[in-house]
C-alpha cells in the first residue's frame, strides 16, 4: 500500500509554454525510501516542492493527481492542504545553515510546530524534542534545546532538523539533498542517521539527490530524472545491476569510484544527451495533439 | 541547463514609459518654458483673477487652467516652475548622489580604517535633527536656489552612504572581487571595475528617489518661504499661495500639486523601471 | 625530483576572532595553519584534501598571496614572496592564477565572458588581447560566440570552463583550483576534470587542486596532501594514499565516500 503517490503530474513556469515537469508518476510506500536522481534543472527538487506545496510563485502545476493517503491534494482547498501537508509531512531541508532561525534558541524552533499545527501542550512538545534530540544522538540535549544556532556546527544542526522533521511523527518526510553542504564523514553519520529513524518510525522519504552513491546507500527505489521527466523507475538493486535506460547507464558511468583511480572518467555522452531531448521532444508533441 | 532566469523575458513595460514620458515632458517644459508658456507667468492683471480652468463656466481663453488672486496664468506658472524643479533634482540629487556614493563605496570597500573614519562621521551627521539643520543652514547662507541645493546636498548624502556601503560590503567578500586581486588589479582599479557596476544599479534607484525627494524638499522649503526670494514661480510657493484662496479658487492650488505628485512619483518609478530594464542581473 | 616551483616552510596563518573580541583591545587569533612545510614540483598537479575547518581553502589563498602569512616562508621559484606588498606582487601575478569554487560568485555577473578573460590581459598589456582571448576560448571548448553572454546565462559547467578560460589566457606558471568542481553534477564534473587534465599536459602547467572529495581527484593528482585542522597529517602519492592510507582520518574520509554499489559495507 502506497501513502505517496503521483499520477502523471505536471507543472510549468507560470503563463510560459515551458514545462518543468512532463507527467512524472512515482510512488512511495510507509517505510520505503525513494531516490529522486538527476543534474541541476532535472526537476527533482521541483517534485519534493510540489508534494509539500512550496512550489515557487513562478511555478504552476498544470495537471495530474498528488495522492496522499488516498486523498488528491489538488482537489482540496488552500487551507485544508495546507493543514493536511502540515499534519503528515515534514521537510529535512538542504542547508542546515539557513533552515534555523539565526535569533531563536533551538526548543521553540522544533516545538512550534508541535504546539500550533497539532494543538500539543508546551511541556509534552519540549518532553518529545528533548526524546528526539537524544534519539538522534545529541549529548545533552537539554542544553541544545536552550542554545542558538550559530553555537552548534553544521553536522549538529542537521541532526536537529532531522530530530524536528521526526517530531510530529510525520507520514511522509521529503529530504532535499539533505547532506550537500557538509563534509563526508559527516555526510555519512547524517545519511546513517536519516536512515535509521526512517526504518525505526516506518515513514516513507523521498530522497532527492544528485549522488547515485548516496541513492545506493539510502534508497530502496529511485525515479531518474531529465528534463522534469521520468526516464526510468527502478528498485536499487536492479538498477545498480543494469540500468535499463541509457542516459541513466551514463549517468551511473560518470559517477566517480575510487576503487580504480586508473579509469578514466565518463562525461554523459553528446548522444545519450541529444537521445533522451529527442525523447522529451516526442513526449511533447504528443502532448500538443491531444 | 541554462539558468532559469534567463528564460524570463523582459520588456520596458508601462512604468519605465509612463515615467520616462512625464520627466521627458517636464524636461520639455523647463528647456522650452519661454516658447511654450501661453502667458507670462509673472504678469499680473486683477481684472482676470481666480479665473477658472478651462472647462468651468467663465474661463477665460487663453489661460488654461486658470488664474491665480493676483491674475498670473497657472499653467504658466507652473510650466517655469518646472524649470527650478528640474535644476534643484538634477543638480542636488547628483551631487548628493557622487559624493554620498564615492564615501560609501570607498567605505564599504576598504573597510579598515577608511571605513572607520566614514561611518563614525555618518553616525555623527545624522545625529543632527535635517529640517533644523536646513533651516539654520539657510538662515545662514541666506534664502536662494544654492542654498536649497547645499541644504539637500547635507542632510542627504548620508542615505546614500550608508546604503551603498552596505552594497559594497556585501559585493566585496564576493570571489570576483579575490579573482581580480589574483590577476594584479590595484584596489582603487578593483572598486571601479568590479565593484562599481554591481552596486550602480542600487546607485541609480536611489539616485531617481533622491531626485523625487529633492522636488519635495524644495516644494516644502517654497512652501515655509525659504526658498527662492523673488517672484520666480515654484510649485511648493504656488502650493502655499494657493493655500489661502482654496474655497474660492482650488484650482491654484491643484494643478501644481499634481504636477508635483506626478513628478515625484515618476522619478521614483524611472529608477525602478531602469534597473528592471537594463540591469544584466535580475535579482 | 625535479625543480621546486614552490616551497613552503614552517607556514603559519592567525585571523582574529572577532566573535570573542573583548570590548577593548585585540581579538584572540584563531590559528588556521599550524606549521606546514611542503614543495609543488615543477609540472606537478598535487591534490589537497581535507574536512571543512582543515584549513586547505586558506592554505590555497596564500599560495596565490590574496592573504599573507602570518609566519614562515614562502618561496615562488626561488623568490621570497611571503610578505611582498601588492606593487611587487603585480608583476609575478600574471604567473600563478586561480579558478575558484562558486564560478557564479566569482565571475562578475555585469561582465560578459569575453570581457571577464579578457580583463586580466589588458592589465598585464598583452599584446593581440582579441587573439589571446579566442585562444583561450578554443582552449576550453567553447565556441567564439560564447564571448557574449553573461555567466548567468550559462550552465555551471560552462560558467566554470569561463573561470578556467580566464585562468589560462594568462599563460600562467602555476593553477589553483579550489573546490572547482563540488558545486557541479556528475556529468559536468567528468568533463572539467578532463579538460583540466589535457590543459596541464598541453600548457606545461603545474596544479595545485583543492577538494574536500577524495573519489574526485583521484585520477588527476599525482600526489595528495590530506590536512586536518591546519596540519598536514600525510602526503603521499595517490595510489600509495589509496591503496595504504597511513593517517586513521584519511581511512575515514575514503570510508566516508558512497559508492555507487549497494554491495557496499558502511560501517
Amino acid at each position: 500500500m502506497t501513502y505517496l503517490e503521483l499520477k502523471g503530474l505536471s507543472a510549468r513556469i507560470t503563463r510560459q509554454n515551458h514545462p518543468l515537469l512532463r507527467s512524472v508518476s512515482l510512488s512511495v510506500a510507509p517505510g520505503e525510501v525513494r531516490g529522486l536522481v538527476g543534474e541541476s534543472g532535472a526537476g527533482k527538487s521541483m517534485i519534493g516542492k510540489a508534494v509539500l506545496g512550496i512550489l515557487p510563485k513562478a511555478v504552476e502545476v498544470t495537471g495530474g493527481e498528488i495522492l496522499l493517503g488516498g486523498e488528491d491534494l489538488q482537489r482540496l482547498s488552500d487551507k485544508d492542504r495546507r493543514h493536511r501537508i502540515g499534519q503528515t509531512c515534514a521537510l529535512i531541508p538542504q542547508d542546515p545553515l539557513t533552515a534555523l532561525n539565526p535569533s531563536r534558541r533551538i526548543a521553540p524552533q522544533i516545538t512550534d510546530r508541535l504546539v500550533d499545527i497539532l494543538g500539543w501542550e508546551r511541556a509534552r512538545a519540549v518532553a518529545r524534542a528533548e526524546e528526539l534530540l537524544d534519539e538522534v544522538r545529541i549529548q545533552d540535549p537539554a542544553r541544545v534545546m536552550r542554545a542558538y544556532p550559530h553555537e552548534l556546527s553544521g553536522g549538529m544542526r542537521q541532526r536537529i532538523l532531522i530530530a524536528s522533521a521526526f517530531a510530529a511523527a510525520p507520514k511522509l518526510i521529503v529530504a532535499d539533498e539533505p547532506t550537500t553542504a557538509l563534509d563526508v564523514t559527516v555526510q555519512k553519520q547524517i545519511l546513517k542517521l536519516i536512515r535509521d529513524m526512517q526504518a525505526r518510525h516506518g515513514t516513507a522519504l523521498l530522497f532527492v539527490t544528485h549522488d547515485l552513491g548516496i541513492v545506493s546507500k539510502v534508497c530502496n527505489r529511485l525515479s531518474v530524472l531529465y528534463g522534469g521527466m521520468v526516464v526510468e523507475d527502478n528498485d536499487v538493486p536492479g538498477f545498480f545491476a543494469g540500468p535499463r535506460h541509457a542516459y541513466s547507464r551514463a549517468l551511473l558511468a560518470a559517477t566517480p569510484k575510487y576503487t580504480d583511480p586508473s579509469a578514466s572518467l565518463t562525461p554523459v555522452p553528446d548522444q545519450v544527451i541529444a537521445d533522451v531531448r529527442a525523447e522529451i521532444d516526442a513526449f511533447d508533441r504528443e502532448r500538443a495533439h491531444v | 541547463m541554462a539558468d532559469a532566469r534567463s528564460l524570463v523575458k523582459r520588456r520596458a513595460g508601462p512604468r519605465l514609459w509612463l515615467s520616462a514620458g512625464w520627466i521627458g515632458l517636464v524636461v520639455l517644459a523647463a528647456v522650452f518654458a519661454p516658447l511654450i508658456a501661453p502667458q507670462d507667468p509673472l504678469a499680473q492683471d486683477l481684472f482676470l483673477g481666480r479665473m477658472p480652468p478651462f472647462w468651468m463656466a467663465g474661463a477665460e481663453p487663453g489661460y488654461w487652467l486658470g488664474t491665480d488672486s493676483l491674475g498670473r496664468d497657472v499653467l504658466s506658472r507652473i510650466i517655469f516652475g518646472a524649470r527650478i524643479a528640474l535644476s534643484v533634482a538634477l543638480v542636488a540629487g547628483g551631487i548628493t548622489c557622487i559624493l554620498g556614493a564615492g564615501l560609501g563605496l570607498m567605505a564599504g570597500y576598504m573597510r579598515g580604517w577608511v571605513d572607520t573614519v566614514i561611518s563614525r562621521f555618518i553616525d555623527i551627521w545624522m545625529a543632527f535633527p535635517p529640517v533644523l539643520f536646513s533651516i539654520l543652514l539657510i538662515a545662514v547662507m541666506g534664502p536662494g536656489l544654492i542654498s536649497i541645493i547645499v541644504a539637500i546636498v547635507v542632510i542627504d548624502w548620508t542615505r546614500f552612504a550608508r546604503v551603498i556601503r552596505a552594497e559594497a560590503m556585501g559585493q566585496g567578500v564576493m570571489d570576483y572581487v579575490a579573482s581580480a586581486r589574483v590577476v594584479g588589479r590595484g584596489r582603487i582599479s578593483t572598486m571601479l571595475t568590479e565593484i562599481l557596476p554591481n552596486v550602480l544599479p542600487t546607485i541609480v534607484v536611489l539616485l531617481t528617489l533622491e531626485m523625487g525627494i529633492a522636488v519635495i524638499i524644495e516644494a516644502i522649503l517654497s512652501f515655509v518661504n525659504l526658498s527662492i526670494p523673488t517672484d520666480d514661480p515654484t510649485w511648493g510657493g504656488m502650493i502655499s499661495e494657493g493655500r489661502i484662496s482654496i474655497n474660492q479658487a482650488w484650482w491654484v492650488l491643484v494643478f501644481p500639486l499634481i504636477a508635483l505628485f506626478l513628478t515625484v512619483l515618476a522619478f521614483s518609478q524611472l529608477g525602478e523601471g531602469l534597473k528592471n530594464r537594463y540591469d544584466p542581473v535580475l535579482r | 625530483m625535479s625543480e621546486e616551483l614552490y616551497r613552503v616552510e614552517g607556514l603559519r596563518l592567525s585571523l582574529p576572532d572577532l566573535n570573542r573580541k573583548p570590548l577593548w583591545g585585540p581579538a584572540p587569533r584563531n590559528e588556521i595553519l599550524k606549521g606546514l612545510d611542503f614543495g609543488i614540483a615543477k609540472g606537478e598537479i598535487i591534490g589537497i584534501v581535507g574536512g571543512s575547518g582543515s584549513g586547505k581553502s586558506t592554505l590555497g589563498r596564500c599560495l596565490v598571496r590574496l592573504l599573507e602569512p602570518t609566519a614562515g616562508r614562502l618561496l615562488f621559484e626561488g623568490q621570497d614572496i611571503t610578505h611582498l606588498n601588492d606593487a611587487a606582487l603585480r608583476p609575478l601575478r600574471r604567473r600563478f592564477q586561480m579558478i575558484f569554487q562558486d564560478p557564479m560568485s566569482s565571475l562578475n555577473p555585469r561582465h560578459r565572458v569575453g570581457q571577464l578573460i579578457a580583463a586580466p590581459l589588458r592589465l598585464h598589456g598583452v599584446a593581440d588581447v582579441r587573439g589571446r582571448v579566442a585562444e583561450a576560448l578554443d582552449l576550453v571548448g567553447f565556441p567564439q560566440d560564447m564571448a557574449s553572454r553573461y555567466p548567468h546565462e550559462m550552465s555551471g559547467g560552462q560558467r566554470q570552463r569561463v573561470g578556467i578560460a580566464r585562468a589560462i589566457a594568462l599563460r600562467p606558471d602555476f593553477i589553483l583550483a579550489d573546490e572547482i568542481v563540488s558545486g557541479l553534477d556528475v556529468s559536468s564534473q567528468a568533463q572539467v576534470l578532463n579538460l583540466l587534465e589535457r590543459l596541464v599536459k598541453e600548457l606545461g602547467l603545474t596544479l595545485a587542486f583543492i577538494s574536500h572529495d577524495l573519489s574526485v581527484i583521484r585520477r588527476l593528482c599525482s600526489r595528495i596532501m590530506v590536512l586536518y585542522q591546519g596540519e598536514i597529517i600525510e602526503a603521499s602519492d595517490t595510489a600509495a594514499l589509496f591503496g595504504q592510507p597511513r593517517a586513521a582520518y584519511t581511512r575515514e574520509l575514503l570510508d566516508a565516500i558512497p559508492l555507487p554499489d549497494p554491495d557496499q559495507v558502511w560501517a
